[in-house]
């Protein structure tokens, strides 16, 4: 597998689906990766059966605010700094490029990175969504340290991370990427292809190319042509009539009302978010949770729809993704589940609901 | 002159150039509508000359002469009279991975480029430096294009928050180059580096269109006579002096849809509503708060070209008087084909034979002044399918433009305006001024003076409160410099929006402060 120019808005596209409402707009992201590779060429996509055992990788994206990007956008050889220091610090070659969160901006970037430094692309990645936070990566369900993890900015400063514990990790990489300016780069969870094969969730690249090019197939019934693709769940489809935000502790929480329309009319969901979607409530009934992806689809597109960019008016479609099998272990449900959000109930997933 | 009372608002748009005079209390004393003529200007001076006929009065009464005109839109769909602009980009090592003038249309990039150049330089959204800024490089580079170069263009990363350095790279220019005209992006657009860049390249090479509008307005107005001061509509529903003009061409780039959403206002009496402007082959919605018409919050492309720059946010379907009516196998379908012009030919009530949405509105007894539905008896079932239909998408097109579940009037303006239902969901009533064909020459008449910010905010110990009065400040202080009474400017628009994924609160906030024009 290829990612050239004809399948790079496909792939933007499905990392919007992916995204659950978080991980920002990948528009700059795939303007860079369209720009590299019209300059560079194409990049080439491995499963992780193609590489030897021992092949280091180099999972990586940005971290920070995506709405400082469309300001200050990289410079494009960050993916090339982040890959000397790795050389550096392991005495080898990087073998392979991997997105780390296979949703909004981080979906594309890496297709940039990877063509700037003559790299090849994982199909997989470690969270299989968005998610905001740098211990919910599945590495560290399985007790791995995203250490040394590098952070960069566009003016290729580095520093490398050696903390004790990956709470710590994500506690001073989120205060240097403020110091950054607000948006960096980072790669994290350093391993080799053999120690990969326990945390990734393969797959995930090709299947954001499925995605998008399901979406764009059948522009009268896009989710049948989703649900072709991956099993999806189909919670309503409403208006959205009201929406509220705040900010607290670096987050921005808040919700949304739709007013159900068509089939739904009648009902109202309620759509509860921090950076990304979490629960979705129709009256008092629970519909889904994290981690299963809850994403709002534009009713006459299809596209995923960030959670910045939810306006009063919209016409939508609320489905949600049955989580990647990680996240639904007990030691996953611990980190990402509807508690770990501050949530009072468990999670019970949208297969188990509606299967 | 200072004190004389009268306006004459001129509107220019794709079939037809308006035309008419207001008195000091804003009433109509003539209007004229003409046609719109393939140079823009000589139909300009025609309506002028026939609106000041149509007066019992002397010229003198005259003050103000306010022009809306699609110059600029013509001039970048047509790729005519552009001047050659060479781009500065101040922002590495920072966004080198994205090259200046990417994604537009190779053929309008190869009319209006001379060179492009990234260096380095640019701020955080904090106003600190990212890296000191390149005075070497920026020489060099302008030095290369002198004498190709008609216009330079500008754009400085978060130059909306400290502009300095794009000041600078001005000064470099001059230097290098001489007294051509510069666009700086901090002065054209909002956040997001390559829309405003975009934007600040289109008005670079508008320039010269910009030059022969105002050259052409103020010999037309000499030559009837007035000696009043004259005035361009920008996109947000205000008015530029003609030095403005010269400088920010671009800002008048959509101002037709905004004239008429602020003339069906000022002739409602409303200051907040939805408005419907119906066309012949279109339909505009936009709400209209306190006076000035919603401005988009997402990327508007021009001729092909993403920009960010402020325009109505406006809803627009295929559905106008023309539109044709058709049922086949595929079942019924309105447009997007329209009769346009030929209406008086081809439609139905007008005994042509085609199906439109006038006839549906007549058989629907909408509109009763061509004859009445007994005539339309033989089509009456499929017109009145189709009425319903365009009522549905009318409705929903509505309820799309509203921005809270709050019931608002709606006014309905423009020639097709017949089809507009009286009941619509989600609105309080449906209101039919008087002279709702020429709302948009009004609209430019009864314009007032703005100023607006639209800035990244990091909370200190003031909190938001500061950040707000900070906004407010700021944005009243560019209405006065704009040219509005600084006794009357008044806070318009504010939008906030918290930036996710930090570690501190920030802010973005946009304000815009308006106000009538200094006597």
């Amino acid at each position: 597998m290829q990612i050239t120019l004809e399948s790079l808005p496909a792939i933007a596209l499905g990392c919007t689906v992916m995204a659950g409402g978080g991980g920002g707009d990948p528009r700059i992201g795939h303007l860079m990766a369209e720009e590299a590779i019209r300059v560079l060429g194409p990049v080439d996509v491995y499963q992780l059966d193609d590489l030897e055992p021992d092949d280091l990788l180099l999972p990586c994206g940005m971290i920070g605010a995506p709405t400082v990007m469309v300001e200050k956008f990289p410079n494009g050889g960050e993916g090339r700094a982040i890959r000397d220091v790795y050389e550096q610090i392991y005495g080898r070659e990087v073998k392979a490029v991997m997105p780390f969160e296979m949703g909004g901006i981080n979906g594309v970037l890496p297709i940039a990175w990877a063509a700037h430094a003559g790299l090849p692309m994982v199909d997989g990645d470690f969270m299989g969504r968005a998610f905001p936070e740098l211990q919910m990566l599945t590495p560290h369900l399985f007790g791995m340290s995203g250490c040394p993890a590098v952070i960069t900015d566009e003016r290729l400063q580095t520093i490398v991370y050696r903390t004790m514990d990956n709470e710590w990790l994500e506690k001073l990489a989120r205060n240097s990427v403020a110091t950054f300016g607000g948006s960096a780069c980072g790669g994290l969870y350093p391993m080799t292809a053999a120690e990969a094969r326990l945390p990734i969730i393969p797959g995930t690249v090709s299947l954001a190319e499925k995605l998008g090019r399901a979406v764009r197939s059948d522009r009268d019934d896009p989710l049948q042509a989703i649900s072709e693709v991956i099993p999806v769940f189909r919670l309503g489809v409403g208006k959205v009539t009201d929406v509220e935000r705040r900010t607290s502790g670096g987050f921005v929480r808040g919700f949304a009302s739709i007013e159900g329309i068509n089939q739904d009319k009648g009902t109202v969901f309620r759509l509860e978010f921090q950076n990304e979607n979490l629960v979705v409530l129709k009256g008092d009934e629970l519909l889904a949770t994290v981690p299963d992806v809850i994403t709002l689809l534009d009713y006459h597109t299809a596209h995923g729809i960030v959670t910045e960019g939810i306006r009063y008016g919209q016409r939508v479609l609320i489905v949600a993704f049955p989580s990647p099998e990680a996240w639904t272990t007990p030691e996953g449900i611990a980190v990402v589940g509807p508690r770990a959000f501050g949530y009072d109930f468990d999670y019970v997933g949208v297969e188990t609901r509606y299967g | 002159m200072g004190d004389a009372p009268w306006r004459i608002g001129i509107d220019v748009g794709g079939t037809n150039t308006d035309a008419v005079v207001l008195d000091s209390d804003d009433r109509l004393l003539s209007r004229v509508k003409t046609s719109t003529t393939e140079d823009v200007s000589s139909g300009v001076v025609t309506a002028l000359r026939l609106v000041i006929r149509g007066l019992n009065s002397p010229v003198s009464n005259i003050g103000h002469v306010m022009l809306g005109t699609t110059h600029a839109t013509n001039a970048i769909l047509q790729r005519k009279d552009l001047y050659r602009v060479a781009m500065v980009r101040i922002g590495g090592p920072a966004t080198r991975s994205i090259p200046p003038l990417a994604g537009w249309p190779d053929d309008i990039r190869s009319s209006i480029t001379c060179g492009e150049a990234v260096i380095d330089g640019g701020v955080e959204m904090t106003g600190e430096p990212l890296v000191p800024l390149d005075e070497g490089a920026a020489r060099a580079f302008l030095g290369s294009v002198a004498g190709q170069a008609e216009a330079v263009a500008i754009a400085g990363v978060f130059s909306p928050v400290v502009a300095d350095q794009e000041l600078r790279v001005e000064q470099i220019a001059r230097e290098e180059i001489g007294e051509i005209p510069i666009s700086l992006s901090h002065e054209i657009g909002s956040l997001g580096l390559l829309e405003r860049e975009n934007a600040c390249v289109l008005n670079a090479t508008l320039t010269g269109v910009a030059r022969r509008v105002v050259d052409g307005l103020t010999s037309a107005i000499a030559a009837n006579g007035i000696t009043a001061k004259a005035y361009v509509a920008q996109n947000d529903g205000t008015l530029m002096g003609l030095d403005y003009v010269r400088r920010y061409p671009v800002l008048t780039i959509g101002s037709g849809p905004t004239n008429s959403m602020r003339g069906a206002t000022y002739l409602a009496g409303l200051m907040d509503a939805l408005v419907i402007d119906v066309g012949g082959t279109s339909t505009d919605i936009g709400i209209i708060s306190n006076g000035f018409p919603r401005e988009s919050a997402t990327a508007v492309e021009v001729g092909g070209v993403r920009t960010n720059f402020r325009m109505p946010d406006l809803v627009s379907v295929a559905i106008g008087g023309g539109t044709v009516i058709a049922d086949d196998s595929t079942g019924l379908r309105l447009g997007p084909e329209s009769v346009g012009y030929r209406i008086l030919d081809e439609a139905l009530v007008f005994g042509g034979s085609t199906p439109t949405l006038t006839d549906a509105a007549v058989a629907g007894s909408r509109a009763d002044f061509l004859g009445g539905p007994d005539q339309l008896k033989e089509s009456a079932d499929l017109l009145l399918r189709a009425l319903t239909r365009s009522d549905l998408t009318v409705s929903e097109a509505v309820d799309r433009a509203k921005v809270s579940r709050k019931e608002l009037p709606l006014i309905a303006v423009g020639g097709g305006s017949i089809l507009i239902p009286d009941n619509i969901p989600g609105v309080s009533e449906v209101i039919r001024p008087d002279h709702y064909d020429v709302a948009n020459a009004i609209g430019a008449a009864i314009a007032s003076v703005s100023g607006e910010i639209d800035r990244v905010y990091k909370l200190g110990a003031g909190g938001r409160d500061e950040a707000v009065s900070d906004a407010f400040t700021t944005a009243k202080h560019e209405a006065v410099k704009a040219g509005a009474d600084p006794n009357g400017v008044e806070i318009v628009d504010i939008e906030e929006v918290p930036l996710a994924y930090l570690t501190e609160p920030v802010i973005r906030i946009r304000v815009k402060a308006a106000g009538a024009l200094k006597p």
